[in-house]
Protein backbone atom coordinates (compact mmCIF):
# COMPACT_ATOMS: atom_id res chain seq x y z
CA UNK A 1 0.00 0.00 0.00
CA UNK A 2 2.82 2.27 0.65
CA UNK A 3 4.75 1.18 -2.22
CA UNK A 4 1.25 2.15 -3.74
CA UNK A 5 0.95 5.51 -2.68
CA UNK A 6 4.50 6.31 -2.89
CA UNK A 7 5.04 5.27 -6.52
CA UNK A 8 2.06 7.36 -7.34
CA UNK A 9 3.19 10.69 -5.36
CA UNK A 10 5.97 10.13 -7.54
CA UNK A 11 4.48 9.87 -10.78
CA UNK A 12 2.12 13.09 -10.08
CA UNK A 13 5.26 15.09 -8.80
CA UNK A 14 7.22 13.82 -11.85
CA UNK A 15 3.93 14.83 -14.21
CA UNK A 16 3.66 18.27 -12.60
CA UNK A 17 7.21 19.30 -12.45
CA UNK A 18 6.94 18.57 -16.51
CA UNK A 19 4.12 20.05 -17.50
CA UNK A 20 4.14 22.87 -14.73
CA UNK A 21 4.83 25.86 -17.08
CA UNK A 22 1.85 24.63 -19.33
CA UNK A 23 -0.79 23.35 -17.01
CA UNK A 24 -4.05 25.14 -16.74
CA UNK A 25 -6.02 22.27 -15.14
CA UNK A 26 -5.24 21.81 -11.17
CA UNK A 27 -2.56 19.70 -10.13
CA UNK A 28 -4.68 16.87 -8.70
CA UNK A 29 -5.89 16.08 -12.27
CA UNK A 30 -5.76 12.81 -13.07
CA UNK A 31 -3.58 11.59 -15.51
CA UNK A 32 -3.45 9.64 -18.13
CA UNK A 33 -0.75 6.81 -16.76
CA UNK A 34 -3.46 7.00 -13.76
CA UNK A 35 -6.44 6.39 -15.80
CA UNK A 36 -4.79 3.67 -17.87
CA UNK A 37 -3.64 1.83 -14.18
CA UNK A 38 -6.95 2.14 -12.99
CA UNK A 39 -8.30 0.14 -15.36
CA UNK A 40 -5.37 -2.33 -15.52
CA UNK A 41 -5.83 -2.80 -11.96
CA UNK A 42 -9.47 -3.44 -12.62
CA UNK A 43 -9.19 -5.96 -15.52
CA UNK A 44 -6.40 -7.71 -13.10
CA UNK A 45 -9.35 -8.42 -10.74
CA UNK A 46 -11.64 -9.36 -13.32
CA UNK A 47 -9.34 -11.88 -15.25
CA UNK A 48 -8.79 -13.35 -11.68
CA UNK A 49 -12.20 -13.60 -11.01
CA UNK A 50 -12.96 -15.26 -13.78
CA UNK A 51 -10.34 -17.95 -14.13
CA UNK A 52 -11.19 -18.96 -10.02
CA UNK A 53 -14.04 -21.47 -11.33
CA UNK A 54 -15.84 -20.11 -8.10
CA UNK A 55 -19.02 -20.99 -8.10
CA UNK A 56 -21.97 -18.49 -9.11
CA UNK A 57 -22.51 -16.65 -5.84
CA UNK A 58 -19.11 -16.32 -4.83
CA UNK A 59 -18.80 -15.08 -8.06
CA UNK A 60 -21.23 -12.81 -8.11
CA UNK A 61 -20.35 -11.62 -4.58
CA UNK A 62 -16.41 -10.79 -6.25
CA UNK A 63 -18.26 -8.82 -8.45
CA UNK A 64 -20.00 -6.96 -6.41
CA UNK A 65 -16.58 -5.83 -4.88
CA UNK A 66 -14.92 -5.37 -7.92
CA UNK A 67 -17.68 -3.06 -9.22
CA UNK A 68 -17.88 -0.55 -5.89
CA UNK A 69 -13.75 -0.46 -5.91
CA UNK A 70 -13.13 0.85 -9.06
CA UNK A 71 -16.70 2.46 -10.35
CA UNK A 72 -18.45 5.60 -9.24
CA UNK A 73 -21.67 3.87 -7.80
CA UNK A 74 -23.55 6.44 -6.39
CA UNK A 75 -22.87 8.53 -10.09
CA UNK A 76 -24.10 5.76 -12.18
CA UNK A 77 -26.84 4.40 -10.12
CA UNK A 78 -28.37 8.09 -9.95
CA UNK A 79 -27.85 8.40 -13.88
CA UNK A 80 -29.66 5.43 -13.94
CA UNK A 81 -32.45 6.53 -12.15
CA UNK A 82 -32.81 9.47 -14.22
CA UNK A 83 -35.68 11.91 -13.36
CA UNK A 84 -36.80 9.92 -11.01
CA UNK A 85 -34.37 10.86 -8.92
CA UNK A 86 -35.30 13.86 -7.69
CA UNK A 87 -38.31 12.27 -6.21
CA UNK A 88 -36.13 9.80 -4.42
CA UNK A 89 -36.15 10.43 -0.63
CA UNK A 90 -32.39 10.31 1.01
CA UNK A 91 -33.03 6.62 2.15
CA UNK A 92 -34.55 5.33 -0.90
CA UNK A 93 -31.56 6.97 -2.82
CA UNK A 94 -29.35 4.81 -0.37
CA UNK A 95 -31.47 1.53 -1.07
CA UNK A 96 -32.25 2.25 -4.67
CA UNK A 97 -27.77 2.26 -5.05
CA UNK A 98 -27.42 -0.44 -3.00
CA UNK A 99 -29.97 -2.59 -5.03
CA UNK A 100 -28.45 -1.28 -8.23
CA UNK A 101 -24.71 -2.45 -6.98
CA UNK A 102 -26.00 -6.14 -6.70
CA UNK A 103 -27.68 -6.10 -10.04
CA UNK A 104 -24.82 -4.88 -11.95
CA UNK A 105 -22.50 -7.17 -10.38
CA UNK A 106 -25.01 -10.15 -11.05
CA UNK A 107 -25.84 -8.89 -14.38
CA UNK A 108 -22.39 -7.87 -15.96
CA UNK A 109 -20.99 -11.46 -13.85
CA UNK A 110 -23.06 -13.71 -15.90
CA UNK A 111 -21.94 -11.74 -18.98
CA UNK A 112 -18.41 -12.21 -17.42
CA UNK A 113 -18.98 -15.65 -17.30
CA UNK A 114 -18.86 -16.32 -20.88
CA UNK A 115 -14.93 -15.25 -20.83
CA UNK A 116 -13.85 -18.28 -19.14
CA UNK A 117 -10.89 -19.27 -20.87
CA UNK A 118 -10.04 -15.91 -22.23
CA UNK A 119 -8.38 -12.41 -20.98
CA UNK A 120 -8.61 -8.90 -21.79
CA UNK A 121 -6.22 -6.76 -22.61
CA UNK A 122 -5.92 -3.04 -22.21
CA UNK A 123 -4.62 -1.75 -25.55
CA UNK A 124 -5.21 2.22 -25.56
CA UNK A 125 -5.62 5.47 -23.15
CA UNK A 126 -6.54 8.56 -24.93
CA UNK A 127 -8.26 12.15 -23.31
CA UNK A 128 -11.76 12.81 -24.51
CA UNK A 129 -13.47 16.18 -22.76
CA UNK A 130 -12.69 16.22 -19.21
CA UNK A 131 -11.93 12.27 -18.83
CA UNK A 132 -10.18 9.65 -20.30
CA UNK A 133 -11.27 6.76 -22.78
CA UNK A 134 -9.26 3.51 -21.94
CA UNK A 135 -9.98 1.03 -24.69
CA UNK A 136 -9.53 -3.02 -23.69
CA UNK A 137 -9.96 -5.97 -26.02
CA UNK A 138 -11.63 -9.42 -24.24
CA UNK A 139 -9.79 -12.00 -26.26
CA UNK A 140 -12.52 -15.05 -25.78
CA UNK A 141 -12.02 -18.90 -26.50
CA UNK A 142 -13.44 -19.79 -29.56
CA UNK A 143 -15.35 -15.95 -30.47
CA UNK A 144 -14.61 -12.89 -32.08
CA UNK A 145 -12.94 -10.70 -29.66
CA UNK A 146 -15.08 -8.10 -27.90
CA UNK A 147 -14.05 -4.46 -27.66
CA UNK A 148 -14.12 -2.85 -24.44
CA UNK A 149 -14.30 1.15 -23.15
CA UNK A 150 -14.15 2.48 -20.15
CA UNK A 151 -14.46 6.06 -19.07
CA UNK A 152 -12.58 7.21 -16.45
CA UNK A 153 -12.69 10.18 -14.36
CA UNK A 154 -12.39 11.70 -10.70
CA UNK A 155 -14.53 13.65 -10.43
CA UNK A 156 -15.86 12.14 -7.47
CA UNK A 157 -12.61 12.28 -5.55
CA UNK A 158 -11.14 9.11 -6.70
CA UNK A 159 -10.27 7.76 -10.05
CA UNK A 160 -13.10 5.71 -10.67
CA UNK A 161 -15.16 4.76 -14.01
CA UNK A 162 -18.08 5.74 -14.46
CA UNK A 163 -19.16 4.27 -17.86
CA UNK A 164 -18.76 1.64 -20.04
CA UNK A 165 -19.44 0.93 -23.27
CA UNK A 166 -19.20 -2.70 -25.02
CA UNK A 167 -18.91 -3.24 -28.77
CA UNK A 168 -20.53 0.44 -29.22
CA UNK A 169 -23.28 -0.38 -25.56
CA UNK A 170 -23.51 2.33 -23.49
CA UNK A 171 -24.06 0.82 -20.06
CA UNK A 172 -25.74 4.37 -18.44
CA UNK A 173 -27.93 4.59 -21.62
CA UNK A 174 -29.04 0.77 -21.26
CA UNK A 175 -29.39 0.90 -18.05
CA UNK A 176 -31.67 4.05 -17.70
CA UNK A 177 -33.78 2.65 -20.22
CA UNK A 178 -33.75 -0.65 -17.86
CA UNK A 179 -34.86 1.19 -14.59
CA UNK A 180 -37.20 3.46 -16.16
CA UNK A 181 -39.01 -0.11 -17.25
CA UNK A 182 -38.93 -1.68 -14.38
CA UNK A 183 -40.26 1.67 -12.94
CA UNK A 184 -43.21 1.65 -15.08
CA UNK A 185 -43.94 -1.83 -14.54
CA UNK A 186 -44.41 -0.41 -10.81
CA UNK A 187 -46.78 2.40 -12.54
CA UNK A 188 -43.67 4.41 -10.58
CA UNK A 189 -43.71 2.79 -7.39
CA UNK A 190 -40.00 3.48 -6.36
CA UNK A 191 -39.69 1.05 -3.54
CA UNK A 192 -41.30 -1.88 -5.36
CA UNK A 193 -39.29 -1.22 -8.11
CA UNK A 194 -35.89 -1.16 -5.33
CA UNK A 195 -37.27 -4.30 -3.78
CA UNK A 196 -37.43 -5.63 -7.91
CA UNK A 197 -33.97 -5.24 -8.13
CA UNK A 198 -32.62 -7.17 -5.42
CA UNK A 199 -34.10 -9.88 -7.26
CA UNK A 200 -33.15 -9.04 -10.56
CA UNK A 201 -30.18 -9.44 -13.07
CA UNK B 1 -37.02 -19.22 -58.26
CA UNK B 2 -38.95 -19.21 -55.34
CA UNK B 3 -39.60 -22.29 -53.77
CA UNK B 4 -36.37 -23.39 -52.61
CA UNK B 5 -36.12 -19.81 -50.72
CA UNK B 6 -35.63 -20.96 -47.25
CA UNK B 7 -38.26 -19.55 -44.62
CA UNK B 8 -35.71 -17.27 -43.26
CA UNK B 9 -35.07 -15.27 -46.17
CA UNK B 10 -38.65 -15.44 -47.65
CA UNK B 11 -39.39 -13.93 -43.80
CA UNK B 12 -36.95 -10.99 -44.81
CA UNK B 13 -38.01 -10.48 -48.24
CA UNK B 14 -41.46 -10.24 -46.89
CA UNK B 15 -40.70 -7.54 -44.57
CA UNK B 16 -38.80 -5.94 -47.33
CA UNK B 17 -42.35 -5.32 -48.87
CA UNK B 18 -43.71 -3.93 -45.41
CA UNK B 19 -41.00 -1.98 -44.83
CA UNK B 20 -41.49 -0.08 -48.16
CA UNK B 21 -45.20 0.24 -48.08
CA UNK B 22 -44.34 2.02 -44.23
CA UNK B 23 -41.68 3.90 -45.61
CA UNK B 24 -43.17 6.67 -47.32
CA UNK B 25 -44.49 8.16 -44.48
CA UNK B 26 -41.15 8.52 -42.60
CA UNK B 27 -39.19 11.08 -42.77
CA UNK B 28 -35.69 10.39 -42.88
CA UNK B 29 -33.93 13.18 -40.89
CA UNK B 30 -30.43 11.94 -38.54
CA UNK B 31 -27.80 9.52 -39.80
CA UNK B 32 -28.77 7.66 -36.53
CA UNK B 33 -31.86 6.95 -34.48
CA UNK B 34 -32.10 8.05 -31.23
CA UNK B 35 -34.21 5.48 -29.83
CA UNK B 36 -37.47 7.48 -29.80
CA UNK B 37 -37.54 7.73 -32.81
CA UNK B 38 -39.63 4.76 -33.76
CA UNK B 39 -42.38 5.16 -35.43
CA UNK B 40 -43.24 1.56 -36.21
CA UNK B 41 -43.13 0.98 -32.23
CA UNK B 42 -46.71 -0.88 -32.19
CA UNK B 43 -46.03 -2.94 -35.62
CA UNK B 44 -42.55 -3.65 -34.43
CA UNK B 45 -43.60 -4.38 -30.73
CA UNK B 46 -45.87 -7.50 -32.14
CA UNK B 47 -42.97 -8.79 -34.49
CA UNK B 48 -40.57 -8.74 -31.14
CA UNK B 49 -43.39 -10.93 -29.32
CA UNK B 50 -44.00 -13.21 -32.34
CA UNK B 51 -40.02 -13.51 -32.50
CA UNK B 52 -39.37 -14.16 -28.59
CA UNK B 53 -41.98 -16.64 -28.91
CA UNK B 54 -40.07 -18.29 -31.68
CA UNK B 55 -36.85 -17.91 -29.93
CA UNK B 56 -37.92 -19.71 -26.94
CA UNK B 57 -40.19 -22.46 -28.05
CA UNK B 58 -37.54 -23.28 -31.45
CA UNK B 59 -34.14 -21.63 -31.84
CA UNK B 60 -33.36 -21.35 -28.48
CA UNK B 61 -33.98 -25.67 -27.46
CA UNK B 62 -32.61 -26.44 -30.60
CA UNK B 63 -30.02 -24.13 -30.81
CA UNK B 64 -28.91 -26.29 -27.09
CA UNK B 65 -29.49 -29.35 -28.92
CA UNK B 66 -26.99 -28.37 -31.72
CA UNK B 67 -24.19 -27.54 -29.45
CA UNK B 68 -24.97 -30.54 -27.55
CA UNK B 69 -24.24 -33.25 -29.87
CA UNK B 70 -22.68 -31.82 -32.58
CA UNK B 71 -18.90 -31.36 -31.28
CA UNK B 72 -16.78 -28.13 -31.14
CA UNK B 73 -14.42 -28.93 -33.66
CA UNK B 74 -17.98 -29.83 -36.01
CA UNK B 75 -19.48 -26.42 -35.05
CA UNK B 76 -16.46 -24.65 -36.30
CA UNK B 77 -16.21 -26.16 -39.38
CA UNK B 78 -19.54 -25.79 -40.26
CA UNK B 79 -19.27 -22.15 -39.46
CA UNK B 80 -16.25 -21.97 -41.28
CA UNK B 81 -17.98 -23.37 -44.15
CA UNK B 82 -20.90 -20.52 -43.83
CA UNK B 83 -18.31 -17.90 -43.09
CA UNK B 84 -16.87 -18.42 -46.42
CA UNK B 85 -20.25 -18.30 -48.36
CA UNK B 86 -20.68 -15.05 -47.40
CA UNK B 87 -17.25 -13.99 -48.51
CA UNK B 88 -18.20 -13.01 -52.48
CA UNK B 89 -21.16 -11.21 -51.09
CA UNK B 90 -18.84 -9.07 -48.82
CA UNK B 91 -16.27 -8.52 -51.61
CA UNK B 92 -18.92 -7.05 -54.06
CA UNK B 93 -19.77 -4.44 -50.80
CA UNK B 94 -15.92 -3.92 -50.24
CA UNK B 95 -15.77 -2.96 -53.48
CA UNK B 96 -19.35 -0.77 -53.46
CA UNK B 97 -17.91 0.74 -50.92
CA UNK B 98 -14.45 1.49 -52.30
CA UNK B 99 -12.81 -0.18 -49.98
CA UNK B 100 -10.30 -1.61 -52.26
CA UNK B 101 -8.16 -3.36 -49.67
CA UNK B 102 -10.78 -5.07 -47.79
CA UNK B 103 -11.39 -6.35 -51.07
CA UNK B 104 -8.57 -7.92 -51.65
CA UNK B 105 -8.19 -9.29 -48.55
CA UNK B 106 -11.57 -11.18 -48.87
CA UNK B 107 -10.77 -12.29 -51.91
CA UNK B 108 -6.98 -13.63 -50.74
CA UNK B 109 -9.43 -15.08 -48.03
CA UNK B 110 -11.53 -16.93 -50.14
CA UNK B 111 -8.63 -18.39 -52.44
CA UNK B 112 -6.57 -19.60 -49.39
CA UNK B 113 -9.74 -21.23 -47.12
CA UNK B 114 -11.43 -22.51 -50.45
CA UNK B 115 -8.48 -24.62 -51.52
CA UNK B 116 -5.80 -25.27 -48.49
CA UNK B 117 -9.05 -24.84 -46.18
CA UNK B 118 -10.96 -27.52 -48.00
CA UNK B 119 -13.86 -25.72 -49.87
CA UNK B 120 -13.85 -23.21 -46.32
CA UNK B 121 -14.02 -26.24 -43.89
CA UNK B 122 -10.53 -24.10 -42.50
CA UNK B 123 -9.65 -21.18 -41.94
CA UNK B 124 -5.98 -21.15 -42.62
CA UNK B 125 -6.28 -17.65 -43.67
CA UNK B 126 -6.89 -16.13 -40.23
CA UNK B 127 -3.83 -17.27 -39.12
CA UNK B 128 -1.91 -15.45 -41.45
CA UNK B 129 -3.08 -12.66 -40.39
CA UNK B 130 -5.81 -12.41 -43.25
CA UNK B 131 -9.43 -12.10 -41.48
CA UNK B 132 -12.48 -11.41 -42.46
CA UNK B 133 -13.42 -8.00 -43.38
CA UNK B 134 -17.72 -8.50 -43.33
CA UNK B 135 -20.04 -6.28 -45.09
CA UNK B 136 -23.26 -6.24 -46.21
CA UNK B 137 -24.95 -3.63 -48.32
CA UNK B 138 -27.11 -1.87 -45.69
CA UNK B 139 -23.15 -1.04 -45.05
CA UNK B 140 -23.03 0.43 -48.39
CA UNK B 141 -26.02 2.30 -48.19
CA UNK B 142 -24.51 4.04 -45.00
CA UNK B 143 -21.28 4.66 -47.09
CA UNK B 144 -23.41 6.21 -49.52
CA UNK B 145 -24.98 8.70 -47.48
CA UNK B 146 -28.27 7.16 -47.46
CA UNK B 147 -30.24 7.62 -43.91
CA UNK B 148 -30.53 4.85 -41.73
CA UNK B 149 -34.48 5.58 -41.95
CA UNK B 150 -36.92 3.88 -38.74
CA UNK B 151 -36.30 1.65 -36.47
CA UNK B 152 -37.39 -1.93 -37.78
CA UNK B 153 -38.05 -5.61 -35.89
CA UNK B 154 -37.89 -8.28 -38.53
CA UNK B 155 -39.68 -11.31 -38.62
CA UNK B 156 -37.28 -13.83 -37.59
CA UNK B 157 -34.09 -11.96 -38.32
CA UNK B 158 -34.69 -9.56 -35.12
CA UNK B 159 -33.98 -5.97 -35.02
CA UNK B 160 -32.95 -3.78 -38.32
CA UNK B 161 -33.63 -0.62 -39.70
CA UNK B 162 -35.02 0.45 -43.14
CA UNK B 163 -31.37 0.79 -44.49
CA UNK B 164 -30.39 -2.39 -43.40
CA UNK B 165 -33.45 -4.51 -44.69
CA UNK B 166 -33.05 -3.15 -48.31
CA UNK B 167 -29.66 -3.89 -48.00
CA UNK B 168 -30.76 -7.40 -46.46
CA UNK B 169 -32.86 -7.94 -49.66
CA UNK B 170 -30.32 -6.30 -52.26
CA UNK B 171 -27.63 -8.60 -50.58
CA UNK B 172 -30.19 -11.73 -51.36
CA UNK B 173 -30.79 -11.10 -54.71
CA UNK B 174 -27.10 -10.16 -55.86
CA UNK B 175 -25.71 -12.86 -54.03
CA UNK B 176 -22.87 -14.38 -56.32
CA UNK B 177 -23.42 -17.91 -55.64
CA UNK B 178 -27.13 -17.48 -55.72
CA UNK B 179 -26.68 -17.55 -59.29
CA UNK B 180 -24.15 -19.47 -60.08
CA UNK B 181 -24.54 -22.62 -57.95
CA UNK B 182 -26.76 -25.72 -58.49
CA UNK B 183 -29.34 -27.00 -56.61
CA UNK B 184 -27.72 -29.44 -54.20
CA UNK B 185 -24.96 -27.36 -53.52
CA UNK B 186 -27.04 -24.14 -52.49
CA UNK B 187 -29.22 -26.99 -50.02
CA UNK B 188 -26.39 -27.73 -48.44
CA UNK B 189 -25.29 -23.96 -47.78
CA UNK B 190 -28.06 -22.94 -46.65
CA UNK B 191 -28.42 -26.03 -43.82
CA UNK B 192 -24.75 -24.69 -43.13
CA UNK B 193 -25.79 -21.08 -42.72
CA UNK B 194 -28.55 -22.25 -40.42
CA UNK B 195 -26.46 -24.42 -38.53
CA UNK B 196 -24.19 -21.55 -37.52
CA UNK B 197 -26.85 -19.61 -37.23
CA UNK B 198 -27.87 -21.88 -34.21
CA UNK B 199 -24.36 -21.94 -33.21
CA UNK B 200 -23.85 -18.75 -32.52
CA UNK B 201 -27.15 -18.20 -30.36
CA UNK B 202 -25.75 -20.41 -28.32
CA UNK B 203 -22.09 -18.86 -28.10
CA UNK B 204 -24.21 -15.37 -27.32
CA UNK B 205 -26.16 -17.32 -25.02
CA UNK B 206 -26.37 -15.36 -22.31
CA UNK B 207 -26.44 -11.61 -23.93
CA UNK B 208 -29.25 -12.52 -25.79
CA UNK B 209 -31.09 -14.78 -22.61
CA UNK B 210 -30.44 -10.89 -20.90
CA UNK B 211 -31.81 -8.98 -23.33
CA UNK B 212 -34.91 -11.58 -24.08
CA UNK B 213 -35.89 -12.83 -20.97
CA UNK B 214 -34.18 -10.80 -18.06
CA UNK B 215 -35.20 -7.37 -19.16
CA UNK B 216 -38.67 -5.52 -17.51
CA UNK B 217 -38.41 -4.31 -21.32
CA UNK B 218 -37.36 -6.43 -24.11
CA UNK B 219 -38.25 -5.13 -26.79
CA UNK B 220 -36.45 -1.42 -26.11
CA UNK B 221 -33.07 -3.21 -24.97
CA UNK B 222 -33.03 -5.15 -28.27
CA UNK B 223 -33.82 -2.11 -30.18
CA UNK B 224 -30.97 -0.25 -27.66
CA UNK B 225 -28.41 -2.74 -28.44
CA UNK B 226 -29.01 -2.92 -32.24
CA UNK B 227 -28.99 0.78 -32.46
CA UNK B 228 -25.67 1.30 -30.77
CA UNK B 229 -23.80 -1.77 -31.65
CA UNK B 230 -24.43 -1.35 -35.41
CA UNK B 231 -23.62 2.43 -34.83
CA UNK B 232 -20.34 0.79 -33.42
CA UNK B 233 -20.07 -1.32 -35.99
CA UNK B 234 -20.35 1.09 -38.96
CA UNK B 235 -18.50 4.35 -37.65
CA UNK B 236 -16.48 2.81 -35.68
CA UNK B 237 -13.43 4.21 -36.50
CA UNK B 238 -14.54 8.01 -36.93
CA UNK B 239 -13.69 9.23 -33.66
CA UNK B 240 -16.06 12.42 -33.65
CA UNK B 241 -19.17 11.01 -34.11
CA UNK B 242 -17.85 7.93 -31.60
CA UNK B 243 -17.56 11.11 -28.94
CA UNK B 244 -20.83 12.15 -29.18
CA UNK B 245 -22.09 9.02 -27.19
CA UNK B 246 -19.70 10.46 -24.68
CA UNK B 247 -21.76 12.26 -22.41
CA UNK B 248 -20.21 13.70 -19.04
CA UNK B 249 -22.85 12.30 -16.08
CA UNK B 250 -21.11 14.86 -13.64
CA UNK B 251 -22.15 17.32 -15.87
CA UNK B 252 -26.14 16.70 -16.60
CA UNK B 253 -27.04 13.95 -14.23
CA UNK B 254 -30.92 14.18 -15.59
CA UNK B 255 -30.15 14.84 -19.31
CA UNK B 256 -32.44 12.98 -21.76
Amino acid sequence: MLNKLSRRKTLMAGCAFILAPTMVSPLWAMSKAEATNLVDKLVADINKVVASGKSDAKMFADFERIFGTYADVPTIARYGLGVEGRRASKSQMRAFTKGFQGYIARKYGKQFQGFIGGEIKVKSTRKVKSFFEVKATAHLKGKAPVEIAFLVSDKSGKDLFFNLFVEGVNMLLAERAEIGAMLDRRRGNLDKMIADLRKAG
Amino acid sequence: MFKDLSPVLLAALLSFGTAFGLSGCAAPSNPTIASSDDPYEAQNRKVHALNRQLDKKIIRPVSKAYVAVVPPEGQIVVSNFADNLALPSSIVNNLLQGNIPGAGQNTLRLVVNSTLGLAGMFDPSSDFGLTEVRSDFGETLHVWNTPQGAYLELPVLGPSSERAAVGIVVDFITNPLGNLSNGDYRKYSRAAQVAAGLGKRSQYGSTVDAILYDSADSYAQSRLFYLQNRNFTLGGTDETEYDDAYFDPYEDIYAE
